[in-house]
């Protein structure tokens, strides 16, 4: 049986991690069909027949699924399910939202979370906050699976041609209504995908200091992260947390300024390609994942790392 | 209004994890316990909004070993007025937690279940929406902010573009965020009140649920270990290194 993609989107476009979860769902079976549920998204719905990986796409469009609510949803998946093995969807707050009401409805054990497909029916999985992988086999006949995005490359975005078809909308749970989205909207890259990432911590001691990490970001073209203890504080909002509780990044360069390391913080962190520490003390466990450690004063160092980063000719954006 | 709040009880957040030698898990034995974080937030907001004189009753509801009674015993610490610990033993996937959930919602008809939004043991993040799922009501999930009005509410979910708000109608599930509320202290008080506060045991098998796993955890191991790193002597070496030896910048 086939692969059921659940694609994500925002009704005008696929959003990004759709083609990661793709990759991963291919991963399972090389006959991945894609489900897209919205409102007025058939330009979407043509993005998605264009990925290579897709064989067929299923469109169901109706009114309430204008705004994504899983109590709406999860009945258009749970009908669509009884043709497929695997039901796939990125665990993002989209996916997490979703997949466990169609796993419950299905009487599946869903498998979050994971980093890599092992076989059809076992995945790796991180628990623990990353502190352990789990290797898990699932015996259920139907398969409810969530991918940690940032751990599958996105898959090609043109050259298919996936036929259309439209689905039957299902009724709508008329106890849930949404009310608004206010979305943080930012030129810089998104902080899931950026290639480099710098975060600031406690040790930043105010909002106003974060103007530091701001130059530098805007120099190397960097997101702009955080710890928890800077967001408690007040000096950020909380859509720049990584860690656990917060986005779980994978950039080429993840610098963390006045960071200490906690395990909550180094969990959304330590798989980054270059890890480097900027921070005063020198026995803070950032140091233990880093890969350039720097003990120094971060008032004193970052003004110098601009001042450097202004000497080089070029920088790779 | 009747408030039901899950609770779980796993290793304690500050505890550095070790992976059991023969693969099989983690070590627990002798490892510091605590209620799961998100949970805690949970408890506190069901107490808040009864403390505003929104909610009647606060229950708490714990599933799992004996231990697992201590998390329930905290709650009523805290505020809670009473306890039910749904008495069980071994591996309890999300599936098997949120059906038995179901039985205890049957019985005890609260207008509102209340819980953290993952567990930080197997970060599964699924109990709360299969348990609406299985109940066929709303779910608000991962919620920094709830506003009680009439038989509705109002909460504001932290979603990755950004915050959504929604309004669901009662009877619903809500699973917290940590940012929903700082989760108090008990006093030592309340501690000494929280003994006499009385805790129903229920054994998992009256309930007439399959809690079998589904799952097999074949292997558990330690994540690939990081190479060491070096510390430079400036900002200047920081930075030649990033550029002609990790050519990242």
């Amino acid at each position: 049986m086939a692969i059921l993609l659940i694609a994500e989107h925002n009704n005008k476009e696929l959003r990004p991690f759709t083609l990661n979860a793709a990759t991963a769902a291919s991963h399972i079976d090389s006959d991945v069909h894609a489900v897209i549920i919205g409102q007025n998204s058939a330009d979407a719905a043509k993005q998605l027949s264009e990925l290579p990986v897709v064989k067929k796409v299923l469109s169901v469009e109706g009114a309430h699924y204008e705004n994504f609510t899983a109590e709406n949803f999860a009945p258009v998946i749970v009908k669509l399910a009884e043709n497929y093995s695997h039901i796939v969807c990125s665990a993002n707050t989209f996916g997490k939202n979703l997949m466990p009401r169609i796993a419950a409805h299905l009487d599946t054990s869903q498998v979050s979370d994971i980093i890599k497909v092992i076989s059809p029916d076992t995945f790796l999985r991180p628990i623990y906050a990353g502190n352990a992988f789990a290797t898990i086999k699932s015996n259920d006949a139907k398969k409810c699976i969530t991918i940690r995005p940032t751990s599958f490359d996105p898959c090609e975005s043109t050259g298919g041609s996936a036929p259309i078809e439209k689905v039957d909308a299902s009724e709508e749970f008329s106890n849930t209504k949404f009310i608004k989205r206010e979305e943080i909207k930012s030129d810089r890259p998104e902080l899931g995908t950026a290639r480099i990432v710098v975060s600031g911590g406690r040790g930043m001691q105010s909002g106003d200091n974060f103007k530091l990490i701001t130059e530098i970001a805007d120099k190397l073209g960097a997101a702009i992260g955080a710890s928890r203890a800077a967001v408690d504080a007040g000096y950020i909002s909380n859509d720049h947390q990584v860690g656990q509780t917060g986005k779980v990044v994978v950039p080429d360069l993840y610098i963390a300024v006045g960071i200490s390391g906690a395990i909550q913080h180094l969990a959304g962190m330590k798989e980054s390609k270059v890890i480097v520490a900027i921070n005063k003390d020198g026995e803070a466990p950032i140091f233990s994942v880093a890969d350039y450690g720097l003990e120094a004063d971060l008032f004193e160092a970052l003004p110098q790392f601009m001042e450097e980063l202004n000497k080089l000719n070029t920088i790779q954006k | 209004m009747k408030i039901l709040v899950a609770v779980k009880r796993v290793i304690d957040y500050n505890v550095q994890i070790r992976v059991k030698e023969d693969g099989t898990g983690v070590v627990t034995d002798n490892v510091k316990m605590s209620t799961n974080p998100p949970d805690d937030n949970a408890i506190e907001e069901a107490v808040k909004i009864k403390e505003a004189g929104k909610a009647t009753e606060v229950v708490a509801v714990t599933v799992g070993e004996e231990k697992a009674q201590e998390t329930v015993r905290k709650a009523l610490a805290v505020g809670a007025d009473r306890g039910i610990h749904v008495k069980v033993d071994g591996i309890l996937e999300p599936l098997a937690v949120s059906k038995i959930l179901q039985k205890i919602v049957d019985k005890e008809k609260p207008d509102l279940v209340f819980m953290g939004k993952q567990a930080i043991d197997d970060d599964c993040n699924q109990t709360g929406q299969m348990l609406s799922a299985l109940l066929n009501w709303p779910q608000a999930t991962f919620a920094s902010k709830i506003d009680v009005k009439d038989n509705k509410l109002e909460v504001t979910r932290e979603i990755d573009e950004g915050l959504e708000t929604i309004e669901i109608n009662v009877p619903a599930i809500v699973t917290c965020d940590l940012r929903l509320n700082e989760p108090r202290y008990a006093s030592l008080p309340n501690i000494m009140k929280a003994k006499k506060k009385p805790i129903e045991e229920i054994v998992a098998s009256d309930l007439g649920v399959d809690v079998s796993p589904r799952l097999e955890q074949l292997k558990v191991e330690e994540p690939p270990k990081r190479k060491a790193g070096i510390k430079v002597a400036n900002v200047a070496e920081l930075v030649q290194k990033l550029k002609n030896e990790a050519k990242v910048i």
